[in-house]
């Protein structure tokens, strides 16, 4: 489970080139144990052992006590776990299908954290993934619930249905052309929210967006998925137009900026995440405009998780200084792009 | 400038995080970034939800004074609510039923689930949504003057009522 590369990096499915992957979550609770920052570690083994039980037949448990701090930082980066799964490890585990697409965190803020992450705009199915197991559950359990106000969770941010969906948008063009600022701002009126990570200047880490609904309560799933559908098909518009301006306007410019970044890429020794990110973001830009055509672009989605501090040192076996990441870091994406370009 | 989280190393790794137009920034050097995970904020956007409902919950702290309730399942006051953001067990959503209105209306917008129902639930709230949709086309019907229509809602209504009584 550790070593091996997740589903989201295939860099496949519908809209690939502007969504990285889609998640859905539920939010599921017992009616008869408290919340599990309330439970001992009796109480939330009996938990454990229950889903453990009912899932047994097409999916596998994993003890989270079992992990040492390295493997549970591979599980973060992997999408796999929340830090909080990873901070309650003795009372929490992980129950995971052979597709990795679909899991159940036991025991974080609330008892079930039903999940599914795809890669592509994949809300729709995400939703179907997370349902049925919602039924597996829910043919055995006795969940928290209130006619009038829906699923009970820790948290009253996720009462009613207990979905949260989102997606994560690479819009390079829409931050090279300025317009992120305001196209983002004014989604963000639509009742989503809106996230990115920003590092010095105004460029976003990667030019990577996480677009999430922000409310849970008052409407049905399908509506939720659909809003959050629709607004993602916006910003995909006028990514694609801004992509079309640039490619118009400075397509010079853009075919230096994206040579110059592979050429960072396939020849640095030494090179720290904020900068890896910024490069790699540039390549798969080329990669979707077609400046590039020797790269495919799941080599893209695979160093976005290849290239994050524990799975470089999950790759290496042994604990790695931040300098040694670096150093690793640099020869994972050049080997890596080689392998690709090569077309192994 | 010195990193935020060690108070020791140079900070070299700014980061903004935007969230719904709300800036807020943390200077941390490199090894504290690596540790706080660069991709960690993708996994949940939690944007640190229950700090933001702990400021706004202070509002009815004027009411906990009073009294002290605490919940007969898990042994938790609307206090501990208040301070954490989370509840302790499902049941503190009937303990403090007074406070929850007003909660969910400003977290929610709303107090209405109209998603999911568990299979063991469903027949009851299948019939009440089934109900309220037949009063709101009653309504319509009658302003419409289609009496005939308006007579066969009225009809199908009443059997509905019926069933929910006998339920009780
Ligand atoms: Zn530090
Ligand atoms: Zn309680």
């Amino acid at each position: 489970m550790l070593e091996t590369l997740s589903r989201w990096t295939l860099g496949e499915g519908p809209n690939a080139e502007y969504v990285v992957s889609s998640r859905v979550r539920l939010a599921r609770n017992l009616k008869d144990y408290s919340f599990p920052h309330l439970l001992n570690r009796e109480q939330a083994q009996e938990i454990i052992d229950e889903v453990q039980d009912i899932t047994a037949q097409s999916f596998s448990t994993y003890q989270l006590r079992e992990y040492d701090d390295l493997g549970l930082q591979v599980l973060i980066e992997k999408h796999l776990i929340s830090l909080l799964l990873a901070e309650q490890k003795h009372n929490s585990a992980l129950v995971i299908g052979d597709d990795d697409s679909a899991s159940i965190m036991v025991n974080e803020e609330d008892h079930f954290r039903l999940q599914s992450i795809m890669p592509g705009l994949e809300l729709r199915k995400g939703l179907y993934q997370v349902q049925h197991l919602d039924n597996l559950l829910e043919e055995h359990l006795e969940f928290a619930f209130s006619e009038q106000i829906g699923y009970l969770t820790a948290c009253p941010t996720n009462v009613g249905t207990g979905l949260r969906a989102s997606v994560m948008l690479h819009l390079p063009a829409l931050v090279m052309t300025g317009q992120i600022g305001p196209v983002l701002s004014t989604l963000s009126k639509f009742g989503v929210v809106v996230r990115g990570l920003y590092g010095e200047g105004t460029e976003a880490l990667g030019n990577l967006f996480q677009i999430s609904n922000q409310i849970t309560l008052g409407s049905e799933e399908e509506e939720i998925i659909s809003n959050l559908e629709l607004i993602t098909n916006k910003i995909i518009e006028q990514e694609k137009l801004a992509r079309k301006k640039l490619t118009h306007d400075a397509l010079l410019r853009l075919e230096d900026r994206v040579g110059r970044a592979l050429g960072t890429l396939t020849n640095a020794r030494i090179i720290n995440s904020a900068e890896a990110m910024k490069h790699l973001s540039d390549v798969r830009l080329g990669i979707d405009l077609g400046i590039i055509s020797d790269i495919p672009a799941k080599a893209f989605n695979e160093l976005l998780l290849l290239m994050q501090p524990a799975m470089l040192q999950a790759l290496e076996r042994k604990k790695l200084t931040a300098m040694e990441r670096d150093i690793k870091r640099a020869s994972v994406i050049r080997e890596h792009l080689s392998k690709r370009m090569e077309g192994r | 400038m010195v990193c935020e989280q060690c108070q020791q190393r140079k900070a070299t790794v700014h980061l903004t995080r935007i969230i719904n137009g709300e800036k807020t920034e943390s200077h941390l050097c490199e090894m504290c970034a690596a540790e706080s995970g660069d991709m960690g904020w993708m996994m949940e956007p939690t944007f640190s939800i229950h700090s933001l409902l702990g400021g706004l919950l202070d509002v009815e702290q004027g009411t906990l004074k009073r009294k002290e309730t605490r919940c007969s399942h898990c042994g938790q006051s609307y206090r501990d609510f208040t301070e954490r953001g989370l509840f302790g067990c499902s049941s503190c959503y009937e303990t403090f039923s007074s406070q929850i209105p007003p909660l969910l209306r400003r977290v929610q917008g709303t107090m209405e689930h109209r998603g999911k129902v568990p299979v063991r639930a469903e027949g009851m709230v299948k019939v009440k949504r089934q109900l309220e949709q037949l009063r709101r086309e009653l309504e319509e019907a009658v302003i419409n003057e289609e009496y005939e229509l308006a007579a066969k809602l009225r009809d199908h209504l009443k059997t509905l009522e019926k069933q929910v009584e006998g339920e009780k």
